[in-house]
């Protein structure tokens, strides 16, 4: 039979000579990874607590933390080697998030502050923004409605 | 020069490739290659303040290396064809606007090298011109800028991805010397089997590399086993099992001397890259490194060098079309 008879036999052959993603490997990295991170979030939660903070702050702090750890391995380029291991395991997390600015942030430099970091620094966060706010606000709603 | 069959152009006075110069990033030195290229960087800014910099210098030091290798004087090179990935082409523009040589800026993706090959000696044979230069670059970090995310964002590359190859690769080709000679030279025609995926770019390109590569055998009347070797410019590890399937299916058994440049260029267990090289520095570095070294030892008589590229950019792999796909080839004879 010729792969190449029409478009979508070319792909179905294509899909077949093409290997996946180690799935099994990625999942279990990005399993304990994120589970570590989320602990790392947990044990500095308990210490604000612990020193007689309230939950609400402690949460603030813990947020503060990761992200500015997070910012400050992606200034390293060492963030990425963990995002290659970890995957969805420290993307997902808060510390994703961060990367996300700082990266694109540390890109665009060379294009000046204005139109390069404060222009491009939400390439890669910014649909995460619109589109999580505007749930939030759509949620909101329903809730007041609801209730 | 004349037309023969459908697409190839035969040079009745074969042009000589006078010289050759390669300049490469610090991945590629750690490859196999290494000891064939003319200068490795250590890091790929090379003292400058941005990548786009870096990629102008990279082809501005590798075009003088190669007028100097040759050792004649800029005055009597007559053009200039040269093209890279960045948009409008600007490090081959940028880097080259101080050499005062008439420029023919090229675009053909990563077939740029071989497209820049073929208008030169086209341009050597015809009278136009008695020495042309061609040069191609490309470079990692400017190519990722533009086409996927930044540097430091924490993703995973799948294992269909290639890796842009950072360097420049360019040769000067004169009508008259004492060979490598290019004696023909096959045009490829624009292919797209629908492929979206741009992490699978050698599999968007591998079927205009089969168009080319059997054109160039019907047009000749050669087969495979002509060459001592068929090179392709990037169709990587996935790529290039596909091309040798696809040329099985057509009656064409290329495994014994067929490679890639992508393949060759990294190894892929060590080094991280996945499906292989990819990027106009690609087939430029790895010819005018390793391939014309073989060429000039003796090691390779006849090589067919198929310049594979992907004719794509961001804002179309964004709206969904699919990547069309190009291949020039050259054959190259002592």
């Amino acid at each position: 039979m010729d792969p190449l008879e029409t478009q979508s036999q070319y792909q179905n052959y294509v899909n077949k000579k093409s290997p996946n993603s180690p799935i099994f490997k990625n999942c279990f990295n990005a399993f304990w990874v994120g589970g570590l991170i989320c602990s790392i979030g947990q044990i500095i939660g308990e210490v604000c607590k612990y020193n007689g903070l309230d939950i609400q702050l402690s949460g603030t702090i813990v947020s503060i933390i990761l992200i500015g750890l997070s910012a400050f391995l992606t200034a390293l380029n060492i963030f990425n080697k963990i995002g290659k291991f970890a995957g969805a395991g420290s993307l997902v997390p808060i510390t994703g998030f961060a990367n996300s600015i700082v990266s694109p942030a540390m890109e665009y430099k060379s294009e000046g502050y204005v139109m390069g970091v404060g222009a491009k620094m939400f390439t890669v966060a910014g649909p995460v923004l619109v589109f999580g706010i505007s749930s939030s606000i759509l949620v909101g709603i329903i809730y007041f409605i609801l209730t | 020069m004349e037309k023969i069959g459908n697409q190839t152009i035969k040079f009745n006075s074969p042009p000589t490739i006078l010289n050759t110069a390669s300049i490469v990033g610090p991945k590629e030195s750690q490859g196999p290659l290494s000891k064939y290229f003319d200068k490795c960087l250590e890091d790929e800014f090379w003292g400058e303040e941005t990548w786009e910099k870096a990629e102008s210098k990279i082809i501005k030091e590798t075009v003088n290396t190669v007028i100097s290798k040759s050792g004649i004087p800029t005055n009597d090179i007559d053009y200039c064809f040269a093209g890279d990935l960045l948009n409008q082409c600007i490090s081959s523009s940028f880097g080259l606007r101080e050499l005062n040589i008439p420029f023919l800026g090229l675009f053909g993706a990563c077939s740029t090298f071989v497209e820049g090959m073929i208008m030169a000696s086209i341009f050597a044979e015809s009278n136009a011109g008695n020495n042309c230069l061609c040069a191609a670059s490309s470079h990692f970090c400017s190519a990722e800028k533009q086409f996927r995310f930044p540097l430091e964002l924490g993703n995973q590359r799948p294992p269909t991805s290639q890796w842009t190859v950072t360097g420049a690769g360019a040769a000067i080709i004169s009508k008259t010397g004492v060979g490598p000679f290019i004696t023909h030279a096959t045009v490829g025609k624009i292919v797209d089997m629908g492929i979206k995926d741009s992490n699978n770019m050698g599999a968007a390109m591998a079927p205009a590399a089969l168009d080319t590569l059997i054109t160039h055998f019907k047009d000749t009347g050669r087969n495979p086993s002509y060459y001592d070797a068929i090179i392709t410019g990037d169709l990587g590890h996935i790529g290039k099992e596909i091309l040798i399937e696809l040329a099985q299916t057509k009656g064409y058994n290329i495994k014994s001397n067929y490679n890639d440049c992508g393949v060759l260029i990294f190894d892929k267990n060590s080094q991280d890259t996945h499906s292989g090289g990819s990027g106009c520095a690609c087939c430029g570095s790895v010819f005018s490194g390793y391939l014309f070294n073989q060429l000039k030892d003796k090691k390779l008589k006849k090589i067919l060098l198929i310049a594979t590229g992907a004719l794509t950019n961001a804002t179309t792999a964004q709206q969904g079309e699919s990547i069309p796909g190009i291949a020039h080839a050259v054959s190259i004879e002592i």
